[in-house]
């Protein structure tokens, strides 16, 4: 790449988000005093300019820790005016609607969340005219309600349509970012940089910056990492329903002591838990430190996430009242919802960020610049 | 004038890392303290907030740093820097005591990294800060604050009242409201004068009026002239700044880092006139860093220019703003608004003095050019390949010599001996260690060093 495509170092309101984040990048790899923050700083000094895959990679790269705002010696007043997390907050929420299919799907539900609320609006009324118009003769618990083979056929294509739209996704984020061919131990190390979340310990362990200004907390990593085991329990509570129903022919509802319910109990308590520390955190962070525009639409995101297990867990302790008919056709809309939109919300982060850790993985280790 | 309502055992003068470090000693010998940062808040730290290392003693690898790196090694790097410009006992002093600021620094929230990437000559010397200067003045600010010390921003101290043998109270102007502070007890810790551009013109000549300054605004000498004024004895030579070659285009104030630039080795550097004037390979680079600064200030216009080919752009870090860029000698040197001939002159005389011969970019390769008034006597390779980069040079002040003379109890003196209740920490007082030069990570630690000091005895005082 030639050197002249950099821009001047003053701030122009109106650069896209992409010019304005390589304008602030190149500071950044002039300076490298933040080194230690992340990976993506790291990575950034491999290049002396920066393409437009090179900055959608480094934005995935970035957990809006924000440890490089309150370091920075170059934030506003200061003319450099940098704001590494909302610039990089801002490529990495375009590189999702970006590469979505339809991309106006996700440049709506990524930032309203009103547009979130209607759907599940909709879906609502569809499952309570579905428990009422569908109502089978025979089955027990809530398939007495709405019959296995029905739901079935409900959730499988709406779980696997998505994932096959997010696989896309993913392959054209490879593409622009330059990704070499996964190997088994680049993705192992995604994977552990994921399951200890390393990227939100601001390098010291001590945590990031998101809620407490320039003081170092590890609530978001907390909050986050109950949210993330929870919802993978609660995932694996449903697999292992699936495998019982299928290979043991035992249906649901299954007691508490069964591998569906100790998943799925503790899975949806610690969603629930993880839901509501995620929206205290967002309401007391600085919202100009990330990308403000789509505020709305992650706040709903972790109100969904919130609700599905919310609804799962009054399903199961209602269990054999009047109340399970209703409560199942809410919990199954917010499921539906969920996944409907995991290409278009915030859900798809978390394949985005395996995905750039895995590139990452892949890449020479960054080099050294000489002084 | 408005008194400030309640007298503080110590009120600290700056809010950078020796007058962190002094409150926070102080307060935790049980002190009540303020701090007067001169800055608003988002600027606070002075030149701290540009810094980024610590240079420390040590007998063992201990995180962040390798090897070991004693007493001796330490004094005779200081030695080679100052030509031995420096006060013995006073560097001893600040050398030793710098094993055990590690640990301090750690304690009271400073965080540590490996050397950065492009400075690991450095890893065995120097430990680094994780997020830089600035990231240590948070976690300072946030120490100070849980020990209940007061911070007062866009606080600027103009008068620091000496009546007898002590200080009585000062004069601030805090959010542009005059208040006079009162306390047992006083730390100066509020940097050079180099912001301060007509001081600068009056110490080293008008020229100085083109420089640019590398760290904070703020430090405009304003307490440094009224203690001196008031008899404090003086160290430091007061026409002397420290100034490194860097991008003309910086800033005015405040560039920082960003603004410097490696390329000098592997440039011809030519004046507004077309003419070299001094051997661009003299030595490897961070030891030749500094001379530039001054080399270029002694040109018609105080500017430089470094003149690259395509075979040398990417031998050095990238700098923040790109470089000037043309397909001829004469298209580069009309962008750089120099006069096309006379550049043409001296690259031709310079290619024609180059030998042919090994270039190797990390080390002195002995490849030098022959015949000319001005050698290069290192990675002289002939400028001929297009295209071509520019890059103006300007000297850029990073720090004034010129300061209070401490002794080793960090306290401030008179011509009639010691100020009782006054102690100095810092930039303020560095000069009487740095009498000259520069060495890498060392105002931090004479800040470090002596702030705690002079919390230490500022607290003992009032005890
Ligand atoms: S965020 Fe600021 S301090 Fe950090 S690397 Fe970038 S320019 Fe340097
Ligand atoms: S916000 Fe945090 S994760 Fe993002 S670039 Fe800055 S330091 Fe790295």
């Amino acid at each position: 790449m030639s050197l002249d495509t950099a821009p001047d170092t003053a701030p122009v309101t109106s650069l896209g988000s992409f010019e304005e984040a390589r304008r602030q990048i190149e500071i950044c790899n002039a300076c490298r005093y933040c080194e230690g923050f992340c990976s993506v700083f790291p990575a950034m000094t491999r290049q002396k300019a920066f393409a437009d895959g090179d900055l959608t990679q480094l934005a995935n790269l970035c957990h809006n820790c924000r440890g490089c705002y309150y370091a920075c010696q170059y934030t506003a007043p200061h003319e450099f005016a940098l704001n590494i997390p909302a610039a990089l907050g801002e490529v990495r929420a375009e590189s999702w609607e970006r590469l979505a299919r339809p991309q106006a799907l996700a440049r709506l539900f990524q930032s309203h969340g009103v547009a979130m609320a209607g759907l599940l609006a909709v879906a609502l009324a569809c499952f309570f005219w579905a428990l009422a118009a569908l109502k089978p003769e025979t089955g027990a618990g809530f398939y007495a309600h709405l019959a296995h083979n029905t739901m079935v056929a409900i959730f499988v294509p709406a779980f696997l349509a998505p994932l096959g739209l997010i696989a896309l996704s993913i392959r054209d984020y490879w593409r622009e970012t330059g990704g070499g061919r996964v190997r088994l131990i680049h993705v192992l190390r995604a994977l552990d940089s994921a399951a200890r979340m390393k990227n939100l310990s601001g390098g010291h362990g001590e945590g990031c910056n998101f809620e407490q200004g320039d003081r170092f907390s590890d609530r978001r990593r907390v909050f986050h990492q109950l949210m993330m085991y929870g919802f993978l329990l609660c995932f694996a509570a449903t697999a292992s329903g699936t495998v019982m129903h299928y290979a043991f022919g035992w249906e649901a509802p299954y007691p508490l002591f069964s591998l569906p319910k100790l998943f799925g109990v503790p899975g949806g308590l610690m969603m629930v838990a993880g839901a509501a520390g995620l929206v205290w955190l967002k309401l007391r962070a600085e919202r100009t430190l990330g990308a403000a525009r789509v505020w709305g639409g992650e706040m709903a995101f972790i109100l969904l996430l919130g609700a599905v297990a919310l609804t799962g867990l009054a399903l199961y302790a209602a269990t054999g009242t009047g109340l399970t008919g209703p409560l199942l056709a809410i919990h199954l809309a917010c499921v539906m919802v969920l996944f409907l939109l995991m290409p278009f919300s915030k859900m798809v982060h978390g394949f985005f960020r395996l995905a750039a850790l895995t590139v990452e993985a892949g890449k020479p280790a960054p080099a050294g610049g000489g002084e | 004038m408005k008194d400030w309502p309640k007298t503080f055992d110590l009120a600290v003068v700056g809010g950078g890392n020796a007058a962190l470090c002094a409150a926070i000693t102080a307060a935790e010998a049980g002190c009540t303290v303020l701090i007067l940062e001169g800055a608003p808040q988002p600027y606070r730290g002075g030149n701290s907030r540009h810094t980024r290392n610590f240079r420390c003693m040590h007998r063992q690898p201990v995180f962040p740093l390798t090897g070991a790196y004693e007493e001796e090694e330490y004094l005779h790097d200081l030695m080679l820097v100052t030509k031995g410009k420096t006060d013995e006992g006073l560097a001893r002093l600040a050398i030793r005591s710098s094993e055990e600021c590690l640990p301090w620094m750690q304690q009271h929230g400073v965080r540590f990294q490996p050397s950065l990437s492009g400075t690991l000559s450095l890893s065995r010397t120097n430990a680094f800060f994780l997020g830089g200067g600035k990231a240590l003045v948070n976690a300072y600010y946030n120490t100070a604050a849980d020990l209940g010390v007061t911070v007062a921003y866009d606080a600027q101290v103009t008068h620091v009242h000496l009546d007898g043998d002590q200080i009585t109270h000062l004069h601030a102007d805090i959010a542009g409201v005059p208040v006079t502070v009162t306390a047992r007890a006083f730390v100066l810790a509020s940097g050079g004068f180099q912001a301060d551009l007509d001081w600068l013109a009056r110490a080293w000549g008008p020229a100085a009026r083109n420089f640019l300054i590398r760290g904070t605004p703020y430090n405009r000498g304003v307490v440094l002239r009224d203690m001196l004024d008031q008899g404090a004895e003086s160290v430091g030579d007061p026409t002397q700044c420290h100034a490194v070659a860097i991008d003309g285009r910086a800033p005015k104030f405040d560039g920082g880092i960003v603004t410097r630039l490696d390329c000098v080795p592997f440039s011809i550097v030519v004046n507004r006139d077309g003419d070299r004037f001094h051997d661009e390979g003299e030595d490897v680079w961070p030891k030749r860093y500094a001379i530039w600064g001054r080399l270029v200030a002694a040109q018609p216009d105080q500017v430089g220019y470094a003149l690259i080919d395509a075979k040398s752009i990417d031998l050095f870090m990238p700098s923040v703003f790109p470089p000037v860029k043309a397909d001829t000698v004469e298209e580069l040197a009309a962008k750089l608004g120099l006069d096309p001939a006379p550049v043409r002159r001296t690259v031709d005389g310079f290619n024609a003095a180059c030998r042919p011969g090994a270039f190797h970019p990390t080390e002195l390769d002995g490849l030098g050019t022959e015949g000319l008034a001005v050698a290069k006597t290192n990675w002289a390779r002939p400028l001929d390949t297009p295209p071509f980069y520019g890059y103006e040079l300007r000297p850029g002040v990073t720090f004034t010599y010129l300061g209070l003379k401490v002794d080793d109890r960090a306290q401030v003196h008179s011509e009639a001996g010691p100020i009782r209740n006054l102690w100095a920490a810092g930039e303020i007082m560095a000069g009487s260690i740095l009498g000259q030069g520069y060495l890498a990570g060392f105002g931090m630690t004479i800040g470090t060093v002596f702030g705690r000091i002079a919390g230490k005895e500022a607290a003992a005082h009032v005890a």
